[in-house]
């Protein structure tokens, strides 16, 4: 070897200074993002948290979780002490007390009770949107990759379905609110006068008149938000299974649909479940799509409670938490009392999703474990 | 006594004039042969030559490939033209059972993976399931070896234990005729052998087309054997005649390793 004196440095070593540049920018630019994520689930936790738990068994804060929303009342007594409560217990101690023992009263809508109803409403969104959106979108996914004849105009559907993901989720509110609140078909006796067209069937008549504004229609909203997602990813769990399986199969004399149902549906599972899991965050975390089509922002009955048949669930308005959040951050001037049902609902609706996620992620794992290869 | 009293064997597949395109690009450019009824023939040619595609067009399931289509002539089974449009593909398929290159059990249990076929065809009485899989494991010499765990995954068997069981799920299925396409080019010698040692048993029961790149294993185990190249058949003719003294120039090139 020449000249070995070469592989010692010599003076300033420009490559090695860049590098440490190049290493200390990328990794604050990381610790800049943990730091934001830290700053808004710690805000939450730390405001929220106390709302949710307490010191005594159940150590959780049951009344929060399973009383329905009602309007904190905040006065004084005759002795200057205040009190805060909910607008039922409010009215028995003035009737207990008299209306004369109440001072300086104020009321806060919404903050007092729990959030029973947006946790009902959320949890019957989610489920029937999800539900709905896999069986169109594993149908259409099927489709797409098992029998459709590849060739451009396939080619165009699935750009299609590509673009629809990122279409803004108030277009689809809004979409759902023409659709499904205001056109979507009906059986019904009387057809409404601004039924779009009435169809009679003899016994009775089918009306395009909506379903109004109801879970159903609010499920069906998020469920076309969510599809995209699902078709792309069940696709491409479809694509994803060896065509050795479909070949076995086929040769051994088995239909398509019977090769698709015994050798590639079941080992495609893992990955539907995956795109099923995001979605169902989604879903439940959006706000717009249901702004229009199924949330209010009151209700006094759980969507089961007054309701003649099961149907009446799907047809009667909801809850949600996001809309309970917007609701309460938009509608409300914050104070002290108004903390709690905030910081609470946020807290819930943070923990409700978790939830959601890991049960998804228990139950993909415990399919793929039976069905790897 | 001439030859020609000799009863002569009922050709299984009679190919004639084929020809087959992917697209606008032909593969096979009018290949006839007939092949006969309880004997392995063997397929044997260079890379591309189109063996395996003629292979895969005997139970038609080069169908599922876009724009692959035969484009003239015919293949007769039985005495019946398997490209009309009334014919019942799940039976065809039945009857004509294939095995594939790379060993493809199902990510499903030993029991499972053979019971598939007959499950597909309505068998769902147990005790008829039970024979007919100890049944089918025993003809592939696999039965000893798996009894005591038919319900673990077919992926613990080792590579030809896997190959076996493919085709033992293809014999469970009852099929008269069974293709083999390159059944042992991934499996180590003995493996090799073991199976070569089951075809030759087969062969009395069923018909065998197999596609081989292993010229020994052609002459080894098959009765007639058929060379192509280049999508046209070259030779075809008995297997021992043919290794010793080919009619063809091309073929003895072939078989001494001057081209190919």
């Amino acid at each position: 070897m020449k000249n070995p004196e070469q592989l010692i440095r010599r003076g300033v070593h420009r490559k090695g200074i860049a590098e440490g540049i190049v290493k200390t920018f990328l990794g604050g630019m990381t610790w800049a993002v943990i730091a934001v994520a830290l700053m808004i689930f710690g805000r939450m936790i730390w405001d929220g948290a106390p709302v949710f738990f307490k010191k005594e068994a159940p150590f959780v804060n049951m009344d929060f979780l399973t009383k329905k929303t009602e309007t904190l009342h905040v006065f004084d007594d005759a002795e200057g002490i205040r009190h805060q409560l909910p607008a039922s217990e409010f009215h028995q101690w003035k009737s207990s007390h008299g209306t004369d023992a109440v001072f300086n009263e104020q009321t806060f809508s919404y903050c007092g009770g729990g959030i029973a109803g947006p946790i009902v409403g959320t949890v019957l969104l989610t489920l029937l949107s999800v539900m709905m959106a896999l069986f169109f979108g594993v149908s259409a996914a099927i489709y797409l990759s098992e029998y459709a004849k590849q060739g451009r105009f396939i080619g165009w559907v699935r750009l299609a379905i590509l673009n629809l993901a990122g279409v803004p989720s108030i277009v689809f509110g809004l979409f759902g609110f023409a659709v499904f609140v205001l056109a979507a078909p009906i059986l019904t006796d009387t057809p409404a006068d601004r039924s779009l067209l009435a169809i009679p069937l003899g016994f009775t008549h089918l009306s395009f008149e909506g379903w109004g504004s109801s879970l159903i229609a609010g499920a069906a909203t998020l469920a076309c938000m969510i599809l995209p997602v699902i078709i792309t990813a069940s696709e491409e769990s479809l694509k994803a299974v060896p065509q050795g399986f479909r070949e076995a199969s086929l040769a051994l004399g088995a239909t398509r649909w019977q090769t698709i149902r015994k050798s590639v549906l079941p080992f495609a599972m893992p990955g539907i479940l995956t795109s099923s899991v995001l979605s169902l965050a989604r879903a439940a975390g959006e706000t717009a799509p249901i702004m229009f089509t199924a949330a209010v922002a009151a209700k006094d009955d759980l969507p089961w409670e007054g309701v003649g048949s099961p149907l009446g669930v799907l047809t009667g308005q909801v809850q949600a938490l996001p809309y309970h959040i917007y609701t309460l951050a938009l509608k409300i001037p914050t104070s002290e009392y108004t903390e709690r049902a905030q910081f609470g609902s946020v807290f819930v609706f943070l923990l409700m999703i978790f939830l959601f996620s890991a049960a998804s992620v228990v139950l993909r794992n415990r399919v793929r474990a039976k069905m790897k290869w | 006594m001439v030859s020609d009293s000799v009863q002569p064997a009922i050709p299984a597949i009679e190919i004639e004039n084929l020809r087959f395109s992917y697209g606008t690009k032909e593969v096979i450019h009018g290949v006839s042969l007939s092949i006969p009824a309880n004997q392995i023939t063997a397929f044997i040619g260079p890379s591309g030559c189109g063996k395996s595609t003629l292979l895969r067009c005997l139970n038609r399931i080069n169908d599922r490939i876009p724009g692959a289509a035969i484009t003239g002539g015919s293949i007769r089974i039985g005495g019946i033209d398997i490209s009309r449009p009334d014919l019942d593909l799940q039976v065809l398929r039945r009857r004509v059972g294939m095995v594939f290159q790379k060993w493809n059990p199902f990510p499903k249990s030993i029991y499972d993976n053979i019971a598939y076929g007959l499950r597909i065809h309505g068998e769902t009485n147990r005790k008829a399931l039970d024979e007919k899989v100890e049944h089918s494991l025993r003809v592939v010499a696999l039965w000893d070896d798996v009894k005591d765990r038919l319900k673990t995954s077919a992926f613990g068997l080792s590579g030809g234990q896997q190959q076996r069981l493919c085709i033992a799920r293809t014999i469970a299925a009852k099929p008269d005729i069974i293709l083999l396409d390159e059944p042992c080019s991934a499996l180590d010698p003995l493996s090799t052998l073991k199976v070569e040692e089951l075809l030759l048993e087969l062969r009395n029961d069923y018909t065998i087309v197999i596609v081989t790149h292993n010229l020994a294993q052609a002459s080894r185990c098959s009765d007639q054997t058929a060379l192509f190249y280049l999508g046209e058949l070259i030779e075809y003719g008995n297997t021992s005649q043919m290794f010793q003294a080919p009619r063809e120039k091309r073929t003895e090139d072939y078989i001494t390793g001057a081209f190919g």
